[in-house]
């Protein structure tokens, strides 16, 4: 069952086409990965979602119904050019953004407190936003957008800023936060998360959707079918690496085995990062 | 509601603020300050005078004895030549010495005072005011005019302006300079409130867009929301602001007044005048304390108030709708300046008109221009005090308002475009096409 369903969306600013007839179907609890290069229309698409802009045409469903107004409060959104009032101290500005996204002064002040405990950061609540360094203030922005429990969130650029500590205790958050329910879409240019968190992905050049598919799926379709072999041969030389190419592994290790003794064999899948590149500059090619 | 939390925290951030809270306190004590502590000081100023003694040095002989003393000055005449007497400036017997030269046919009209400190303005205006008194009299006497003829012959003319109503009875006394100042005043306050509030609506834009935290708003609530609570909640930042001062300035002279009578006040304000034409003077005091009662109470403070604050929630709703698409339209603060400038000039023109309309309120120039939304505010101001025809202000309200709510639908389109454009460079004609989108 797909939470978030898009079809046919198409948007042009002006002459240029920023969208163009892009659709996808997001599975319930699942990591879906938005990638694409800068400028490929992954914020237009995201501000689609968002209700900031709206589509020239095409449709947008969630959990089945038409996107609508209220659909606000289901949504979170941590931006990628995102940040919070200056002057403004922490916990009461926390309150104000959960307020706007519908929730009752009380209860956000509530579930706000958990949160901070839970990050460690409780005694920041009435620092004003401008004492914080940048990746204080990112961990603030990351459980406001959390904070009224969305059944959809979408993170733009999460780990930017975060040091590879709090770049953990966030992906652990994002698994955390599927495991209870929610389905993510996550826009990044960082190809290793999108291997670790994804099970799928989207890959979007110049407003055309040019692949999609689970990340499994994409990497048995990509793959030169090119194997990493280690073998000792047996005039008792050291261990020998190959990389070879074929079709036929069986093949392939009958004739090592004549050689030496067998270490490892192993397929070398195309990692997400080069399908990305190799995709990319072709389809700017064509 | 989300817009009513919008207002909420654009109040409450606003009115929390230091400078909110200073500027509100110390601006009616800053007035009460100009309005009462120069009165206080002329009232106490013996406590910043001293006492001095002049010789005068009198070769024409008419001023002999005529020089009264005051509490202050001591006038001696000596009859030593004038270089004498320096020498006793010099040795510190006198505080100076004044010397009338003599003459041969004429009148002594030329003076000098030698001294070796600055001789105080009062000191010199008694000296000149005496001396001109003397010699007047003399030239009356020569020409065979008995002074006392000529003193009793002074008179003043009052001229009564009364503007007549539809039904008799109902005539209203005009006292033009009165009505003119109060306009000038009402124009030059209306002027700045709107630009001081309407900046700060632009500044407010400004803000979130340059922190970035504009995305994460409007994902939650429509632009159109966040840009009228931003400028709702100013207004009534204001319009707070106005009742303090109100509620401030009405206490604070309340209270100096019970320790500062009107009535001091009044005439030592006249001390000036009595410098210039000090004959007059005390003659006028109380006659002038009754006309400004007379004056305050022929203008209508109730309706001036209402309009006042009718056409400052117009006019500030038209600039700060104007204000809020620049702010969404630029990248920071120093971006604003080419935008903001033909707005400023449109609230300039009656300012710079203001000396026509206040003169000729009832002209076809003073109308249009109270009738023109963008002039509207200021323009009015100036007519308000001599007292405007009911259908115009409606006329002109009704004018102000529409347009008002037409610029902010307009604005509301350029904020929604401009709010998540980043790094370019803006132009009017940019701006005119995001109203298209």
């Amino acid at each position: 069952m797909n939470y978030l369903e898009i079809n046919h969306v198409s948007k042009s600013y002006e002459t240029k086409k920023v969208l163009n007839d892009i659709s996808i179907k997001v599975p319930r609890q699942s990591i879906y990965g938005l990638l694409g290069p800068n400028g490929a229309g992954k914020t237009t698409l995201i501000r689609i979602l968002n209700q900031i802009t709206m589509p020239d045409s095409g449709e947008i469903l969630l959990d089945g119904k038409p996107l609508s107004p209220n659909d606000i409060a289901n949504i979170g959104y941590l931006p990628e050019e995102r940040g919070l009032y200056k002057k403004m101290k922490v916990g009461e500005q926390a309150i104000y953004l959960a307020q706007l996204k519908g929730m009752d002064r009380r209860e956000a002040d509530k579930r706000l407190r958990h949160w901070f405990m839970k990050f460690g950061i409780a005694s920041w609540w009435d620092k004003k936003v401008e004492e914080l360094s940048k990746g204080m203030q990112q961990k603030v922005q990351f459980i406001v957008t959390v904070i009224h429990e969305p059944k959809l969130l979408i993170f733009d650029e999460p780990f930017s800023g975060f040091d590879p500590i709090n770049v953990n205790l966030l992906k652990n958050e994002i698994l955390e936060l599927r495991e209870k329910g929610a389905t993510i879409l996550f826009s990044t240019h960082n190809m290793a998360s999108v291997e670790e968190l994804c099970d799928n992905i989207m890959l979007i050049n110049k407003g055309q959707k040019i692949l999609e598919g689970s990340v499994y799926d994409i990497k048995q379709q990509f793959k030169n079918h090119s194997y990493d072999v280690v073998y000792k041969p047996f005039d008792g030389s050291g261990e020998q690496h190959l990389t070879v190419n074929s079709t036929n592994p069986n093949e392939l290790i009958r004739e090592i085995i004549d050689k030496g003794e067998l270490v490892s064999f192993n397929e070398i899948l195309p990692s997400i990062n080069d399908i990305f590149i190799n995709l990319v500059s072709s389809s700017n090619k064509s | 509601m989300k817009i009513g939390i919008i207002i909420q925290r654009e109040y409450l951030t606003r009115v929390k603020k230091r400078s909110f809270i200073i500027i509100t306190f110390l601006t009616p004590l800053f007035f009460a300050a100009l309005m009462f502590l120069p009165a206080l000081l002329m009232q106490n100023s013996e406590k910043f005078d001293e006492k001095r003694t002049f010789a005068v040095c009198d070769e024409s002989t008419i001023f002999i004895n005529r020089f009264e003393n005051t509490d202050f000055n001591t006038f001696i005449y000596i009859d030593n030549d004038i270089d004498d007497a320096k020498n006793l400036v010099r040795e510190g017997v006198y505080d100076g010495v004044l010397y009338i030269p003599g003459t041969m046919l004429n009148l002594p009209t030329n003076a000098e005072i030698y001294s070796k400190k600055q001789i105080p303005m009062s000191v010199t205006t008694h000296i000149k005011s005496t001396m001109k008194q003397v010699l007047e009299h003399q030239k009356l006497l020569a020409s065979g005019i008995d002074p006392d003829i000529v003193k009793a012959s002074a008179t003043t003319i009052n001229l009564q302006t009364i503007r007549m109503s539809e039904d008799e009875g109902n005539d209203k006394k005009s006292y033009g300079e009165l009505e003119f100042l109060l306009g000038m005043f009402l124009c030059v306050i209306i002027y700045f409130v709107i630009l001081l509030f309407g900046q700060q609506v632009m500044r407010g834009v400004i803000e979130e867009k340059s922190n970035r935290i504009i995305e994460v708003i409007v994902s939650s609530v429509k632009p159109f929301e966040l840009m009228m609570g931003k400028i709702i909640g100013i207004a009534l930042v204001g319009l707070t602001q106005f009742l303090l001062w109100a509620v401030l300035t009405i206490g604070i002279s309340t209270v100096a007044s019970t320790f500062l009578p009107t009535q001091d006040v009044f005439s030592t304000g006249t001390v000036m005048n009595e410098q210039i034409a000090d004959v007059q003077a005390n003659t006028m005091n109380n006659d002038s304390l009754q006309k400004v009662f007379e004056v305050v109470n022929s203008i209508n403070f109730h309706d001036i108030l209402w309009c006042f604050l009718l056409y400052f929630i117009g006019g500030y709703f038209l600039y700060s709708a104007m204000f809020a698409a620049i702010g969404a339209a630029v990248d920071n603060d120093t971006d604003t300046q080419q935008l903001v400038m033909p707005i400023t000039l449109l609230l300039i023109i009656p300012m710079i008109c203001s000396g026509l309309i206040a003169n000729a309120p009832d002209s076809s120039l003073s109308i249009w221009m109270s009738m023109i939304p963008f002039t509207s505010p200021a323009a009015m101001m100036l007519r308000i005090p001599y007292g405007v025809p009911i259908w115009q202000i409606a006329v002109s309200v009704a004018l102000l308002y529409i347009t008002f709510i037409v610029f902010t639908w307009l604005a509301s389109k350029v904020y929604r475009t401009g709010i998540l454009m980043y790094g370019k460079k803006v132009s009017w004609k940019e701006i005119f096409k995001w109203i298209k989108y």
